[in-house]
């Protein structure tokens, strides 16, 4: 049932994430070695695989908190380069959501939330405020605005970081492991938000998780990394219940016990 | 089986329970402590006679004047009054805004006022001086009831203490031309020019150490190694080599006709030198901000400057407040070393004071007046700092 509901939440055909043999070296450490992937506007793609496999780094590159050293990546029709106007156009469209929140420990709530709008946008704090507000109340926390990330739980925090990303309106969210760091109650919280991003907006996802429920419910599309390579892809029910490679088996048989 | 709530015994609680757990807690401990106390009364009886019997203390206030303002010409010395009610004023509004810290502040301007007013009392500056002290002190608190009712913007007035700074000076040193006759830095001294040569130092040290700190993480090269070869250089060499270099060399490299006057050479020195310490603090600041922060500045949209001024800044000013400020208590403390280059700050003054006749057997006297005044200026700095530590943390740990 729930797959034919995430099948009926058909993505576009209109390309958004264009990567085409990316490379990246930590050093002398090869850890993508050539990766092709494209994501259409209002698609969810869940990445998986062990940690190491390259999976993070990957999509770290589509908005340059890594720097690719081969191979293109363009989002939205604009190439990821050297051109800190085309990284800033780039980053202006993406929002990003870290395994460790990263909030701003010296700012409320809110504040992590408006920066920045207000900075980058050059929103009023008025019409900032207003958006902030909207965005909690959204992820179910309003009345927590004025408390600083320390006195939040760990899914408030992670619900703040995600509010924070789409305050500035970005056409794609890329999520990095955004439950690992959770204590197993909060994670459902996180996933509710993430799940309603995805079918009530149809907003264009990137997940690197291992939440398999949430990738067989949300996901068009899972892709499985594995020493730098995409080892395999396709649609969730396929993956589940006929994957194609020994290794995504074997890697599925370990986390489903 | 609900268990009942018991009061503790009563020999473990309050002052008594203190005393027991703490100084009284075994034989050899109450030992201990009676021979301590004992020989405390003791130093107290003895120090405390001293103190009131046979000290002179009116080798302090005969001589207040120069202890306050150096050779700074008497008849003038009411500019000095007035300019002190700026900060008066100021710490007051601002006490009266923002509470907490600056209150601690405000609160210690106000004391350190009326002491010096009652010192005049008994000293032969005169009645007038008593009153300029004790009206700024009293300025202080009606500046405060000010400050709580009007609600003055952050803005306004951290502008207005900017400004104070230029007017002080000014209203000082005079100005050619105008009612305000001008007096040379070399006739300022005492208390004022340690706190004034104190004052620059921080003002200036501090953006200026920041700076060299962004520009030692900066990632051009240039900038890289010119903040970290100026690090280093002030680093390894001492206080009074740049106070020498300053007074004696930087007048050769000057283009001609230029002169930059002693206490301005000791002021630029001191704040070169202050700035590479600031620097190299706020390095291990910036250090300690996980690289996560940067990511998800950079990840918002973010630039570079805004990254920095938004998000790093704040966390690392605040995690070095306290080896700031005992950086700036040492250097309010190495500012009598501009003694070696001629300067009559408030320890020279003391021993120019020993110099007369009159004050023959007050070297004690003068020099415990010296040192509390640099105690109280020093322990109200560490105070604020405490403050400023506690009301910047709210929220995290």
């Amino acid at each position: 049932m729930s797959d034919s509901v995430a099948e009926t939440k058909q993505a576009t055909n209109r390309e958004i994430i264009v990567a085409r043999d990316v490379h990246k070296w930590f050093g002398q450490l090869h850890v993508l070695r050539g990766i092709d992937l494209t994501v259409n506007v209002g698609e969810v793609v869940v990445i998986f695989g062990a940690s190491g496999s390259g999976k993070s780094t990957f999509i770290r590159t589509i908005n340059r908190l890594e720097e690719h050293q081969r191979g293109t990546i363009t989002v939205d029709g604009i190439e990821l380069t050297n051109d800190i106007r085309n990284i800033a156009a780039v980053r202006s469209e993406i929002g990003m959501v870290f395994q460790s929140f990263n909030l701003f420990p010296h700012l409320t709530a809110l504040q992590n939330i408006t920066l920045a709008p207000m900075r980058v946008r050059k929103y009023a704090r008025k019409d900032a405020d207003a958006v902030g507000m909207k965005l909690l109340e959204r992820v179910g926390i309003p009345e927590q605005a004025h408390k600083y990330p320390a006195q939040l739980s760990g899914g408030q925090q992670q619900r703040v970081a995600i509010a924070r990303a789409l305050a500035m309106n970005p056409k794609i969210m890329l999520f990095d492991e955004p439950t690992s760091a959770l204590d197993p109650e909060m994670i459902s919280e996180v996933l509710d938000v993430m799940r309603g991003l995805a079918e009530e907006q149809g907003m264009t996802m990137i997940c690197v998780t291992h939440e398999m429920g949430f990738a067989r419910a949300v996901a068009n599309r899972m892709v499985f990394f594995d020493e730098g390579v995409i080892v395999e892809e396709g649609p969730p029910r396929q993956i589940f219940e006929a994957p194609q490679q020994e290794r995504t088996k074997r890697f599925l048989s370990q986390i489903l016990h | 089986m609900t268990a009942e709530t018991l009061t503790p015994p009563a020999t473990t609680i309050g002052p008594i329970g203190w005393l027991r757990a703490n100084l009284f807690s075994g034989p050899v401990s109450a030992f201990v402590t009676v021979l301590v106390g004992a020989a405390l009364v003791w130093l107290a009886i003895q120090v405390g006679g001293w103190a009131t019997a046979d000290a002179r203390w009116s080798v302090v206030t005969d001589n207040l004047r120069v202890f306050l303002i150096g050779r700074y010409p008497g008849d003038l010395a009411w500019r000095i009054w007035l300019s002190l009610a700026i900060p008066s004023v100021l710490a007051g509004l601002s006490a009266g805004a923002f509470g907490r810290t600056t209150r601690t502040l405000a609160v210690t301007l106000s004391a350190v006022q009326a002491l010096i007013a009652i010192l005049i009392a008994f000293s032969p500056i005169g009645i007038l001086g008593v009153v300029a002290y004790a009206a700024n002190a009293a300025a202080v608190w009606v500046s405060y009831a000010v400050g709580r009712r009007a609600r003055i913007p952050r803005r306004v007035l951290a502008g207005a203490w900017l400004v104070s700074l230029p007017i002080t000076f000014v209203l000082i040193a005079g100005f050619r031309g105008t009612p305000l006759t001008p007096v040379g830095t070399n006739e300022w001294g005492g208390l004022l020019l340690t706190v004034l040569l104190a004052a620059v130092g921080i003002v200036l040290s501090f953006p200026l150490g920041v700076l060299l700190a962004l520009g030692r993480r900066s990632r051009l090269p240039a900038v890289r190694i010119l903040s970290t070869g100026y690090i280093e250089l002030i680093r390894g060499v001492p206080l009074v080599t740049i106070l020498f270099m300053a007074d004696l060399i930087l007048p050769l490299f000057l283009p001609g006709g230029w002169q930059l006057d002693r206490v301005a050479r000791a002021m630029g020195g001191i704040s070169l030198f202050s700035a590479a310490y600031v620097a190299e603090n706020v390095r291990g600041g910036l250090q300690s901000i996980p690289s996560g922060q940067v990511e998800a500045a950079q990840a918002l949209g973010l630039s570079g400057v805004q990254t920095n001024i938004s998000i790093v800044l704040p966390q690392a000013l605040r995690a070095v407040i306290p080896a700031n400020v005992g950086l700036f208590i040492s250097l309010l403390k190495d500012t009598t070393l501009v003694t070696i280059i001629g300067l009559l700050e408030l320890l020279n003054v003391g021993r120019a004071v020993l110099g007369q006749p009159e004050s023959l057997g007050a070297r004690m006297e003068v020099y415990l007046f010296i040192a509390a005044v640099f105690f109280v200026l020093c322990y109200a700095m560490s105070q604020a700092s405490y403050r400023l530590e506690r009301q910047l943390g709210v929220g995290t740990r």
